[in-house]
């Protein structure tokens, strides 16, 4: 059984992406006990599925190495990984929250060896890759995951398969009948940093995402540029496995429209700027970037710039019209300029749809308290959500940079709960 | 110049898009148009236009009145509809092009001999007639609308296809003597007539800006 000790003084914070880490560490750096609820067996979220950060370029897996040796090191913070928050109720200074912890078949005495991995061949789609590739029946859901223990896919158990990796596992860490468990908490306060999932592509018909193979996603591009990733690190397209050399970003991929999502993203524009560094990289790559309007905001104007300035990059402002594919599997690119009007129909190897964020809490609630969510479905920080709070792309589309200021935030929102709280009691 | 059409230029001065706004269909929407180029890109015909969709509604703002309302541009639109299906904003652009199209027609400025707007005249005189549709006059007088040679070839060119809807009943040769009409004809015209007083009112309605 997992042994968790809270009190109504205790901050939840569901979600341990780079802003649930922040808004946990900032509480618990502060003196409060917080328990750390992840739904993924691993902590760090979206931001460990990128190759690298705007505005600096550098690896993402830096700073998060940091954030789990912040973790590791703070006896304040109790980590629950494949955990779900299924009900809340209750007021400020006094939730019960129901949390459900699905079964990892692996235990704590796990070493991170491998030997479960290498002995067993069933697969299943990574969706850590986004599906773009397979991982083992037993696995390490990427090679920096926090806590360092492997995993065991629920699809496996029952199977032979299940049975080798037991038997293969020196340390007696696979356990076979580990059970769904359901807590049930007191807590002070919670915040919720449930962040976002990427807007489903298929969605945007003329596009054909779904049709075809050489349309993908920002999210998906990440992945390739990755050297342990699904293609070793190469742009490879889809259909022919081929190096892509001409790559299309689409803007406002589901974003700023009222037929998706209505909401501006706000990060795609920077995000795809980035790309096109990616681009830039390979021996003889090209991007253009069709848009509205580039938005790259606040002080990312110069990193705008300096993208302008490369002669490999081309900006075509307009939203295009559709997506065709010529005989040899290249996506086809039809619209018309808004700087003259002019029709074009353009070949490219690849395109990139810079799809939009959602807020990955919309149709996922807890049961019981009702909080309050704008139009888009992100949480507000709105006083009749007493002692709920909302941190980074729960609560809005956000750059991790502002993620993280947002995670400060509502730290400092929930330790103002407990401190109550704890006046009251003391 | 026609007289409405002096009226307005005297009305509006300098304020094309106000002018559209109270005049056209749906004109409100014109200023919500942030110029991404979607509609333009998905127009089946947007080739054969002079100017898209979205140039049109730039131009509007822009103010230059003349090249917009004699423009044949929004005379192509085919009603297919892919443009509001995809427009960002939800305008009602279809909507739009026909307001423009009838508003440049009302001041006098559509441009002659257009075949859409000659078609759609001749549609709405011989709908006014007895309130229905006579496909058969509507046939005719659409082929022989650019003179008798023209008129003759085309009849012989679809003479089959006549046959076979006088064999299959799709068409009426009696139409001919008068054809069938709305059973309370005085009834309709009132109707017609209500409907172009609400339209001057809601014209009226907007007051010089
Ligand atoms: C293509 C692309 C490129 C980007 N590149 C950059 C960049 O270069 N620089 C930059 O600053 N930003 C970039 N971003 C933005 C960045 O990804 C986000 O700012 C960041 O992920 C926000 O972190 P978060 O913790 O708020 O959300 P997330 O990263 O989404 O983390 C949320 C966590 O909560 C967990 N969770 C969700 N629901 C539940 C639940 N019900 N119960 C328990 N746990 C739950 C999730 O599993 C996840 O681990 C990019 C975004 C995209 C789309």
């Amino acid at each position: 059984m997992t042994d968790v000790v809270a009190t109504n003084e205790t901050i939840l914070v569901v979600g341990g992406g780079v802003s649930g880490m922040t808004a946990a560490l900032e509480a618990a750096e502060a003196g409060k006990q917080v328990i750390l609820v992840e739904k993924r067996a691993y902590v760090g979220g979206r931001v460990t599925q990128l190759y690298k950060y705007f505005p600096k370029l550098c690896f993402p897996t830096c700073g998060l190495e940091i954030n789990q040796r912040r973790v590791k090191g703070n006896p304040n913070v109790t980590v629950l990984t494949m955990a779900e928050v299924s009900k809340l109720e209750g007021n400020a200074g006094n939730y019960s929250a129901t949390i459900k912890i699905s079964p990892r078949f692996v235990n704590s005495n796990c070493t991170a060896c491998g030997d479960c991995e290498r002995a067993v061949s069933a697969e299943y789609p990574d969706d850590y890759n986004y599906g773009m590739n397979k991982h083992k029946g037993a696995y390490r859901p990427y090679r920096m995951a926090y806590p360092e223990r492997f995993v065991i896919d629920p699809r496996m158990i029952g199977t032979p398969d299940a049975d080798k990796a037991k038997a293969a596992c020196k340390y007696g860490a696979v356990d076979l009948n580990m059970k769904e468990e359901v807590l049930t908490l007191k807590v002070g306060a919670v915040i919720f940093a449930t962040g976002w999932t990427p807007y489903d592509a298929a969605k945007i018909q003329p596009y054909g995402y779904d049709r075809f193979p050489n349309v993908i996603s920002s999210v998906e591009f990440e992945r390739m540029k990755d050297i342990s990733g699904p293609t070793g690190g190469k742009v490879l397209r889809p259909s022919d496995g081929k190096e892509a050399k001409d790559i299309a970003f689409i803007q406002c991929a589901g974003s700023r429209d009222r037929n998706y999502l209505k909401h501006c993203s706000r990060i795609c524009c920077m995000a795809s700027l980035k790309q096109t560094t990616y681009v830039s990289e390979i021996e003889g790559g090209n991007s253009t970037i069709y848009y509205i309007d580039i938005r790259a905001i606040d002080r990312f104007e110069d990193f705008y710039q300096k993208v302008q300035a490369d002669p490999k990059v081309k900006f075509i402002k307009s939203k295009p019209a559709n997506i065709t594919q010529d005989k040899d599997g290249n996506p086809i690119v039809n619209g018309v300029n808004t700087e003259g009007y002019h029709r074009y129909a353009t070949a490219h190897d690849l395109v990139v749809l810079a799809v939009g964020m959602e807020p990955s809490i919309k149709g996922a609630m807890p049961e019981g308290v009702k909080i309050t969510v704008n139009e888009h479905g992100f949480i507000e920080n709105d006083g009749s959500n007493g002692g709920i709070f909302a941190a980074g792309c729960a609560s809005d589309a956000l750059d991790v940079n502002r993620a993280v200021q947002s995670a400060t935030a509502s730290a400092l929102k929930a330790i103002q709960v407990i401190n109550r709280v704890a006046g009251m009691e003391g | 110049m026609t007289d409405l059409n002096k009226q307005m230029v005297e009305q509006y001065r300098n304020s094309f898009l106000k002018e559209v706004e109270a005049n056209v269909e749906e004109g409100e929407w014109v200023k919500m148009c942030m110029q991404c180029g979607v509609c333009s890109g998905s127009c089946p015909l947007g080739p054969y236009w002079d100017h898209p969709p979205q140039e049109l509604f730039m131009m509007i703002r822009a103010g230059k009145r003349e090249e917009v309302l004699a423009s044949s541009s929004m005379w192509m639109c085919t009603s297919c509809y892919n443009c509001i299906a995809r427009c960002p904003r939800e305008l009602p652009i279809t909507h739009i092009m026909h307001g423009l199209a009838h508003y440049a027609k009302r001041l006098g400025l559509a441009p002659k001999n257009q075949p859409t707007m000659k078609f759609s005249q001749k549609f709405w005189d011989n709908l006014m007639v007895t309130g229905r549709v006579n496909e058969l006059k509507l046939g005719l007088s659409l082929y022989f609308m650019n003179g008798l040679v023209e008129g003759i070839k085309t009849s012989l060119k679809m003479k089959n296809i006549g046959l076979g809807m006088l064999l299959t009943k799709r068409m009426n040769p009696m139409e001919m003597l008068g054809g069938h009409s709305v059973k309370d004809k005085s009834g309709f015209k009132a109707m017609i007539k209500k409907a172009q007083e609400l339209e001057a009112a809601r014209i009226a309605k907007f007051k010089t800006p």
